[in-house]
């Protein structure tokens, strides 16, 4: 066995790397989650098979974004390798902040790599960042409690509305059970992530073609309203404090019928070390409203190379290796199949071993094929990206919009109020920055 | 006259200093006992929390992961290298405004102060470009200075108002006995101060140790402190409370031993002049 594993990490390593001359000590600043903490145990393979040393910086989501942002905005090279996500890759592209990632080898299967994230990591054309995982968003629900309530599996993709009544037949506050579970902290990628492909169902957008906020039409108005009302009758206390983690604990303990989340968290549910609802535990598509478009999110981890490294061919060697389909295997053998990067790869769902471990795979892989960034509403928007938009002034806009709603869902104002206040945000910072003349 | 206190009134008052100084020292009682949880039951309910088993795992986890020791170095010379700098800077400059006082002394006083009062991210861009210039980005040494100058403001009024207690007549009896100035701030005056002289230490070294915003931004790997450390185990996404108590416990428990231990000397600097 520990010879397999060996061999299988020899094997990868080979077939990915170049092996460049000279040995290079490399600095990478990366998010802190399970699937990086395994790539830093695993790295030390390949930096004895090449001789280049790395320097981890693991630094929390937010502060990684600023932290990268300054160094490569003033050119600072401290880092030769960076995580970013499908927000930044391609913004970060076009700025020229990213060495173009086409050229890493003969070996490196390009065309393995799903298409959705390939594009997703692209700008004009060219691929910045090379995925490490990928996630959608569905629904996790109880199979127990949905047995209790006479509730049946939907075979179909469900409505907001169907899901409403759902929610309120699973509902038992007296015996600890909300009926759902969803983020309500505030910021762009907590409850925003969750919000957006809801508005997006209810046939909302973020812009016009002329890129004019829409945040105060009725499609937004029904959609909040709507997630508002749900969260205060079917949601646990307090939820406007909850983001993914505190979800997902709520959901591993039991006390959640059903959340709708991203599909990453699978592993982690599945888990029965982790989560006491392992067995319990079954999935669905996020649900449509007026419209199927965007209704499920996307999102991807991803290694690029800032243009300030000096050390771009050694950088590109371990990336190679990091998001190659042998590094999948690798993670297979030695941290069980269960824990492989999810949804970039073709050749991960076409591996029967992590079929078997990941009961969740073929659903995780039809969400992320069915999420088209490029076409994420019901009307037409001049921008791309389901649950963000892929402009450098969307961060403040929609930590904005996420500090408003949060203050509607804990009762500080009407909906009709945050969208008002989101509504002039977002036309003063899209005024200033130009789009609106 | 001291006035005269009930006994009740005396049990009254313990059990509200108590009672506040528990809910004070809570968030980190808190924080020690979910650094001895597994993660699964470090979000559990706080009373299942309390009730479920100890374990040392967390610790042997964020030790394998991170190199703590570097980081606790890193820490060690950055906190205590720029209060030493910066009192080696202070000490001449609150000696020349406590006792030759001019026009001005005030304003330059207010206009130090005044600087504490700018955002510090509105100039962390200039200061980056700065230290990628002059080769400072990701050194032990460019922190110590940026920490220096970040806490001189406070180390100058602290030794000012110390400075200040000190009658000028002993200084001048020196002068008159043939004391050269080196002589005389180093022989009469510091002996005299060093009560506050170590508040003022121990104050700076713990505010250096906290500091989050430089630390961060202008390390990488090499001369990231402990803050860096602790910040490598806080995630939006996946559950790490466990590990990040046992992050946090680790960066605090050597400032906290040692305000522990010189607690005493910290109150009786604080309150040095005050009453006289």
């Amino acid at each position: 066995m520990r010879l397999g594993k060996s061999l299988i990490a020899g094997t990868a390593i080979a077939l990915v790397t170049g092996g460049t001359a000279v040995a290079e000590e490399l600095t990478i600043a990366t998010v802190n989650n399970s699937d990086m903490i395994i790539m830093q145990k695993l790295s030390p393979q390949w930096e004895e098979a090449t001789g280049h040393k790395l320097n981890w910086v693991v630094l929390e989501e937010n502060v990684l974004r600023q932290r990268v942002t300054t160094d490569i905005a003033t050119k600072g090279g401290s880092f030769d390798i960076v995580t970013i996500g499908a927000y930044e890759a391609p913004i970060w592209g076009k700025q020229g902040w990213l060495n173009g990632l086409e050229d890493l080898g003969d070996a490196y299967d390009y065309a393995d790599i799903f298409e959705p994230v390939r594009n997703g990591l692209s700008a004009d054309g060219t691929l910045y960042a090379v995925p490490f995982y990928a996630e959608s968003s569905f629904t996790f629900y109880r199979t127990d409690l949905f047995e209790k309530a006479g509730l049946e599996k939907p075979t179909e993709q469900i409505t907001y509305d169907q899901f409403a009544d759902m929610v309120a037949k699973l509902h038992d506050p007296d015996n600890g059970v909300y009926g759902t579970c969803q983020r309500g902290k505030a910021g762009w990628g907590e409850n925003m992530a969750f919000v957006g492909p809801m508005v997006n169902a209810f046939g909302g957008r973020w812009f016009d073609m002329e890129w004019n906020p829409t945040i105060d039409s009725p499609e937004w108005k029904a959609a909040i309203t709507y997630y508002v009302d749900l969260m205060n009758n079917y949601g646990p206390p307090g939820a406007s404090s909850n983001g993914h983690n505190e979800n997902r604990a709520l959901f591993a303990d039991g006390k959640c019928a059903t959340w709708v989340d991203a599909t990453s968290a699978a592993g982690y549910i599945f888990n029965p070390n982790e989560s006491s609802v392992a067995d319990k535990t079954d999935f669905f598509q996020a649900p449509k409203q007026v419209t199927d478009k965007g209704t499920g999110w996307f999102w991807a981890w991803a290694l690029a190379v800032p243009s300030s490294s000096t050390k771009v061919d050694a950088a590109k060697e371990f990336l190679a290796w990091a998001t190659s389909k042998e590094y999948v295997t690798l993670v297979g053998e030695t941290e069980g199949w269960v824990a492989a990067p999810p949804g970039t790869r073709k050749s991960t769902y076409e591996n029967t071993a992590y079929i078997e471990a990941a009961p969740f795979a073929k659903t995780v892989e039809t969400s992320i094929l069915a999420a088209n960034p490029a076409d994420p509403t019901k009307d037409p928007v001049p921008y791309t990206g389901i649950q963000f938009v892929a402009i450098p002034e969307f961060q403040g806009i929609g930590n904005y919009v996420g500090q408003q709603i949060a203050a509607a869902l804990a009762g500080q104002q009407t909906v009709d109020q945050a969208l008002a206040n989101s509504q002039n945000f977002a036309v003063r910072e899209m005024t200033k920055a130009g789009y609106i003349k | 006259m001291a006035r005269a206190v009930t006994a009740s009134r005396k049990a009254l008052t313990t059990a509200i200093a108590g009672a506040l100084a528990f809910l004070m020292f809570f968030p980190i009682l808190w924080i020690v006992v979910l650094s001895l949880k597994t993660e699964v039951d470090a979000i559990r309910a706080p009373w299942q929390v309390l009730t479920s088993g100890w374990t040392f795992e967390s610790y042997g986890a964020v030790q394998e992961r991170s190199d703590y020791f570097k980081h606790f170095w890193n820490s060690v010379i950055i906190a205590f290298g720029s209060t030493l700098l910066g009192l080696v800077i202070a000490v001449p400059a609150a000696w020349a405004m406590a006792f030759v006082p001019g026009k001005r002394t005030k304003d330059v006083l207010m206009w130090m102060l005044s600087t504490k009062m700018l955002p510090p991210v509105g100039v962390l861009v200039p200061i980056y470009l700065l230290f990628i210039n002059i080769g400072l980005l990701d050194t032990r040494f460019g922190l110590v200075i940026v920490l220096m100058l970040i806490n001189l403001p406070i180390i100058i009024w602290m030794l000012y108002t110390y400075f200040r207690e000190i009658p000028g007549e002993i200084l001048e009896a020196a002068r008159m006995d043939g004391a050269s100035l080196r002589e005389e701030v180093l022989y009469v005056l510091t002996p005299m101060a060093i009560p506050g002289m170590a508040s003022t230490v121990l104050l700076n070294v713990i505010l250096a140790w906290n500091e989050a915003f430089w630390t961060l931004n202008l390390t990488a790997s090499k001369a990231a402190p402990l803050t860096a450390f602790i910040a490598s185990y806080s995630s939006p996404e996946g559950l790490f409370y466990a590990k990040l108590s046992a992050a946090s416990v680790m960066a605090i428990a050597p400032i906290l031993i040692m305000g522990w231990f010189s607690q005493k000397q910290l109150v009786r600097g604080l309150t040095f002049g005050a009453v006289k």
